[in-house]
């Protein structure tokens, strides 16, 4: 039976571009290129490493976000990935974690999946908490933070390098899986990848395709509310010295005026 | 006054530092009761006592170390249904993130990670967050259910507040369901002896400069002499030349001391992004036009070769 194989992936602001907020307190994303999250590069890389060890696996990549969240989909899809699924509603506007995770879990669920697949964090929210959150909505195992990944028998394992120790994990399926940027570098897209995208299936869906109340998502649905946004006062100009062999020294003198030593 | 509970993150009873910082935080909007999980709790109980921990609720399992995450979201939803707190603080790690986040969807309730400061507000506690490489700073507030909050290491100076810190046998039931992520092997990463990078006042970093394994001695001797943690940038990491376990940065550790000294790192935004948020930042690079220095309060252009072994010289000599 073939594996069915679900990655989460994100569309966000460029992170070396000038990233803001808008007036309601939401990310700008008029004034800022988009793009796949960096690090869901990796979890379609792995899927696709997944799906190549497996006799017959299919890969189904699936974001919410808004209409140019779509170019995130193509990017996966054009090193390989089969087909797309795009959440794209006007009442997601301002969707905060819980919300997210909750139309999320619903896709996944609508869509049917053996394996879900993450990224470690996205880029711009960068909490780190989508996958648990997907892992307890779908109550499946969630096999989380992983540098290295496999997926045979009916069991996924893996390697978490913990904040205290390394961990050798095993859960059967079906699980939740998010990797890290040491899993392994992503592929790029090659030309043929690229034009064959363009024909691959994209199915878009609204929160009524997935019995999700406008309620529980967007601005005023949210769990959460931001007040306040402000932009940190650019650094004042520090000292800089040439070293023309006394900068250690004048680097330590420093350090003694600070009280570090 | 309300109660907010408090997870303890610690080995083996040893509670380490980013908990007595949240018991400082959580001071501020309630009475902190801590949630212990595993053993040791009596030991724990006498610090997060003195830290003002007026109670301290306590279970260990064996399923607590033999599966992922879910067993103790299973304690400390039972800490949670004996205590209806105002709050639930959790350490901003990558475990503590995951328990939160599956806390936050049993009980209804919104989530905030990565806080670097709180405070009470008329509706609730406010947590700032340093946001977008920190470029911005933010104010947000949990707005349905009880607040669940991860805080960063280093966002507030623990402060002693002597507390009865009562210990109490929490009873857990593990569900089958969170048996699901089997720790088939478990190996405790060695202890360098320096500092825990997350946790220390100084941190030293060497970058794609240091230009080899073998150098990064040099990095560690000034590190040593100012009793700081060592880190390092991605490039230098992915070169094989240090841990991954002390990458800075978006994907690394996320750093907040005092002092953070950078030796040939560029400054790229993924690495400004674990490291911006440090009181006074100093950088050693030989290129003057590395971004780096547009952060720093003092800078060095020059071979970090002659500028580090002379500066740790110069500390030893200070420190007599
Ligand atoms: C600066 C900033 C701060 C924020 N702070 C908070 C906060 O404190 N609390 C809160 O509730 N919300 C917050 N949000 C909103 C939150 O980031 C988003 O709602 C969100 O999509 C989930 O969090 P994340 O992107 O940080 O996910 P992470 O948990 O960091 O992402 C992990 C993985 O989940 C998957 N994923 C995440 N989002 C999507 C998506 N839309 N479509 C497909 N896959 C996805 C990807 O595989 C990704 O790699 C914040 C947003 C920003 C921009
Ligand atoms: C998704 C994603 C996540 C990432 N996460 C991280 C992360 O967590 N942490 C991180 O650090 N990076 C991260 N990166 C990588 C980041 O973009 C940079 O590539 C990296 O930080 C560069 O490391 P560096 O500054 O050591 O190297 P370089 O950029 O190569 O800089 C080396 C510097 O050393 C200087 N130098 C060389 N020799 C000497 C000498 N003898 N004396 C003094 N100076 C010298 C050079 O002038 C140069 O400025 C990430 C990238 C991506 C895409």
């Amino acid at each position: 039976m073939s594996l069915r194989i679900v990655v989460c992936v994100k569309y966000v602001p460029d992170a070396t571009g000038d990233r803001h907020f808008a007036e309601d307190l939401t990310v700008d994303r008029d004034d800022v290129d988009g793009l796949l999250s960096e690090l869901d590069e990796y979890a379609v890389e792995q899927a696709l490493q997944i799906k190549e060890a497996a006799d017959d696996a299919e890969i189904t990549v699936l974001t919410v976000g808004p209409e140019d969240a779509n170019d995130a989909l193509r990017k996966a899809l054009s090193m390989g990935a089969d087909k797309g699924v795009h959440v794209e509603d006007d009442d997601l506007h301002g969707t905060d974690a819980l919300g997210t995770s909750l139309v999320l879990a619903k896709a996944i669920e609508k869509t049917g999946y053996d394996l879900v697949v993450c990224g470690m964090a996205s880029t711009d929210g960068g909490m780190g908490v989508l996958p648990a959150l997907l892992a307890e909505r779908l109550n499946v195992p969630q096999v989380t933070q992983l540098s290295e990944v496999a997926v045979a028998d009916g069991k996924v394992t893996g390697r978490r390098d913990g904040d205290t120790a390394t961990e050798q994990l095993e859960a059967a399926l079906p699980a939740v899986v998010s990797v890290t940027d040491q899993s392994g570098e992503a592929r790029y897209p090659s030309f043929k990848g690229i034009m064959a995208a363009k024909k691959k299936p994209v199915e878009s869906l609204e929160l009524d395709d997935l019995d999700v109340e406008a309620d529980e998502v967007g601005l005023e649905g949210a769990w959460t509310a931001v007040d306040e946004a402000t932009e940190r006062p650019a650094r004042t100009a520090g000292t800089i010295v040439k070293d023309e062999g006394e900068g250690g020294k004048q680097l330590a003198e420093f350090l003694a005026g600070q009280k570090f030593i | 006054m309300a109660e907010v509970l408090v997870y303890v993150d610690h080995v083996d009873g040893a509670v380490r530092k980013p908990t007595l910082e949240l018991l400082t935080l959580a001071r501020r909007v309630g009475e902190p009761v801590a949630v212990h999980l595993g053993a040791n709790a009596e030991d724990a109980a006498k610090v997060l006592g003195e830290h003002g921990a007026v109670k301290v609720l306590t279970a260990d399992a064996p399923e607590f170390a033999e599966y992922l995450v879910a067993p103790k979201v299973d304690a400390l939803q039972s800490a949670y249904d004996a205590v209806s707190p105002a709050a639930v603080l959790l350490p901003s790690s990558t475990e503590g993130k995951e328990i939160a986040a599956r806390l936050a969807v049993r009980i209804g309730s919104g989530i905030i990670t990565d806080a670097v400061d709180l405070e009470a507000g008329d509706e609730g506690p406010v947590a700032t967050q340093s946001v977008f490489a920190a470029s911005f700073t933010t104010k947000s507030r949990v707005t349905k259910g009880t607040p669940v909050i991860t805080v960063k290491p280093n966002s507030a100076a623990p402060e002693a507040a002597p507390a009865a810190g009562t210990v109490e046998q929490l009873a857990v039931t593990v569900a089958e369901s969170s048996k699901g992520t089997k720790i088939v092997l478990r190996t405790p990463r060695e202890s360098t002896g320096r500092p825990e990078l997350t946790e220390a006042a100084i941190v030293v970093s060497g970058g794609r400069g240091v230009n080899g394994a073998e150098n990064f001695p040099v990095i560690e001797a000034l590190a040593d002499s100012l009793g700081a943690a060592v880190g390092a940038s991605r490039a230098a990491v992915d070169a094989g030349w240090y841990p991954h376990t002390s990458q800075v940065g978006q994907t690394g550790k996320s750093v907040s001391p005092q002092l953070y000294i950078a030796a040939g790192i560029s400054g790229a935004i993924q690495h400004r992004a674990g490291m911006q948020t440090s009181k006074t930042i100093v950088a050693i690079n030989k290129d003057a036009e590395a971004p780096i220095f547009d952060l720093v309060d003092y800078g060095v252009v020059g071979d970090l070769f002659d500028v580090v072994p002379a500066l740790t010289e110069a500390v030893k000599a200070r420190k007599g």
